[in-house]
């Protein structure tokens, strides 16, 4: 069973301990601006929206690399990109209708969410549960899919 | 079933996928007209940098990869299809006869009608073996002019500036990538360009290239002058390479006429790509794109139609750009010119090369530009595409723009 990131921003109380854990994990730095998750903060509602890419079945980003630069992961359902492949094109950046890949112009690369290898540390970070690793099929996510999936342009690539 | 793929770019790799996928005993033939395996003109510019060699601009990057999904590559040209015996006759070897065509033959650089532009020295930046003319060319302190500061030749600047040529560039319009950005935008890209060392001449049309007397050419420029230069490379546009279907019944126009289906007015022979004249998501109307994200979409639609269980409706795709010049990010989506009467809104800092300009139709984001932003910016694209009411966040957004991703996560998907 494959499993997902799970988030509920009504547990979020913006403490970016995962922003923290991400960048460390993958970045080798703690830098909220090299994190791979993203909390937004609403002020006037008071919420704190944790957000990072949903591995969507779409891959919008790996749909379009011209390369072959991004991949799929099977064991996790991920889809990574490949650093010494990618040449920094940046097309994916546009394509993801969720912007969830990033330029990174430090590297001349795009980073995104790959899951830490199954085993995510944003969500291993999180001191409230706002953000967990569960089974796909339980996931909130499916909303943001939904969603994908209405404004599909293309057949799906599982 | 046989499906016969003309053309070996992104488009016609991906129709090829698509239909190994959906029909595994299928025969397919990949047709391409140049030596190398199907590549990437994308990756052309890192190539050029040195950050990757030429097997990095591969689309696919094992040996055997079509060989292992059963799909034969040809080398050859075809010029012309005989759409009533459904056979095309390629410049080398047997005719190749088909039940279903893909004609994903791209497009082809446009030379502008000047002397001179055939003398040596002179070349497109277009193919990987216009590249290797490049390279041989470009060495420390040659003189190059650029003509055309549009999206190929804005991208290549990096490369050319890092092998340490003296570079002028030639654009035609009043700034750089008018295509793509706007006049705010595409000015502030020429100041950057310029604070780097490069000579950017906007509004300046080259009128002719002629042998010169130090320098191997010289390049006249219509309002007087000429640039002394030992290389010069063209990229003034492209233009959807239509001519073998001049003889045909399948309808052009500037690209291959397609309908919903990515089907030409022949029902056995599809589109995709930089050829076809395909649907705009913002316009509605049929117009070429010529981008990778487009053409892989023609690809899996236009593959899937080619099969004979499905209807896949083609909804149009929005026409969007990335550009990276000399190291500033720009952007464009949709119809980031706006709708007579302009509702949009525009933030910019010049001294810090930012910009972002939204455009709107009632609530609803319709285009956007940016320059120098890196973060989320595709959400720009699923804001266009969803057609989501902003409601509130309109103003929220005309207040501080860079409100977008909060303005999606709070509209799109309700989090807010």
């Amino acid at each position: 069973m494959q499993r997902s990131l799970q988030i509920d921003p009504g547990k979020c109380t913006g403490c970016l301990q995962c922003e923290m854990a991400c960048s460390y994990e993958n970045e080798g730095v703690f830098n909220p601006a090299r994190s791979r998750i993203k909390v937004f903060t609403f002020h006037q509602e008071g919420r704190f929206v944790p957000y990072t890419c949903t591995q969507c079945d779409e891959a919008w980003c790996m749909q379009a690399c011209p390369v072959d630069a991004i991949v799929l992961n099977a064991a996790t359902g991920s889809k990574d990109i490949l650093e010494d492949v990618c040449v920094g094109c940046k097309v994916c950046t546009i394509a993801c209708p969720f912007g969830t890949v990033n330029y990174n112009s430090d590297t001349g690369k795009v980073i995104k969410c790959d899951l830490c290898g199954g085993d995510p540390k944003c969500a291993e970070a999180c001191p409230t549960q706002a953000i967990t690793y569960i089974n796909a099929d339980e996931t909130g996510f499916d909303r943001m899919r939904a969603w994908a999936g209405k404004s599909d342009n293309q057949p799906r690539v599982q | 079933m046989k499906h016969v793929i003309i053309g070996a770019g992104p488009a016609g790799v991906v129709a090829a996928e698509t239909l190994r996928k959906l029909e595994p005993e299928s025969d397919i033939t990949l047709i391409g007209d140049e030596p190398e395996p199907p590549y990437s003109r994308m990756a052309i510019p890192y190539y050029l940098e040195n950050k990757i060699d030429a097997a990095g601009t591969h689309l696919r990057k094992s040996a055997d990869y079509f060989e292992q999904n059963n799909i034969e590559v040809l080398q050859s040209r075809i010029d012309a299809i005989n759409t009533d015996k459904k056979i095309l006759t390629p410049d080398t070897g047997e005719q190749i006869n088909f039940d279903k065509l893909l004609i994903a033959s791209g497009s082809s650089p446009v030379k502008p009608p000047i002397e001179g532009m055939d003398l040596p020295g002179v070349h497109n930046c277009w193919t990987l073996a216009d590249a290797n003319q490049i390279i041989d060319r470009a060495k420390p302190d040659a003189k190059v002019v650029l003509m055309g500061a549009g999206f190929i030749g804005c991208i290549i600047l990096e490369s050319l500036v890092s092998r340490g040529v003296k570079l002028t560039v030639a654009e035609m319009e009043n700034r750089m990538v008018p295509r793509m950005m706007n006049e705010q935008s595409g000015t502030l890209l020429k100041q950057w360009c310029e604070n780097k060392g490069v000579t950017v001449l906007t509004s300046a049309r080259v009128s002719g290239i002629e042998k010169g007397s130090q320098h191997p050419l010289s390049v006249v420029m219509s309002v007087g002058g000429a640039l002394p230069a030992d290389l010069v490379i063209c990229a003034t546009g492209v233009r959807a390479n239509i001519k073998l279907c001049e003889e045909s019944d399948i309808e052009t126009k500037q690209g291959i006429l397609v309908n919903e289906f990515l089907q030409t007015t022949h029902p056995d022979i599809f589109a995709a790509g930089d050829v076809a004249q395909g649907r705009d998501f913002s316009t509605g109307q049929y117009s070429v794109q010529a981008i990778q994200p487009t053409a892989v979409e023609h690809a899996r639609i236009a593959a899937t139609n080619m099969t004979e269980r499905r209807e896949h409706l083609h909804r149009g795709s929005i026409n969007m750009n990335v550009l990276d010049t000399l190291g500033l990010i720009s952007s464009s989506f949709g119809d980031w010119e706006g709708l007579k009467g302009d509702d949009s809104c525009e933030l910019g800092d010049n001294d810090r090369f930012r910009y972002l300009n939204l455009q709107f139709q009632d609530d609803i984001l319709i285009g956007a530009n940016t320059l120098g932003l890196t973060q989320h910016i595709g959400v720009l694209r699923g804001l266009i595409q969803s057609k989501t009411r902003l409601g509130k966040w309109k103003n929220k957004l005309a207040n501080d723009p860079t409100l977008i991703m909060e303005a999606y996560l709070a509209t799109v998907q309700g989090q807010a």
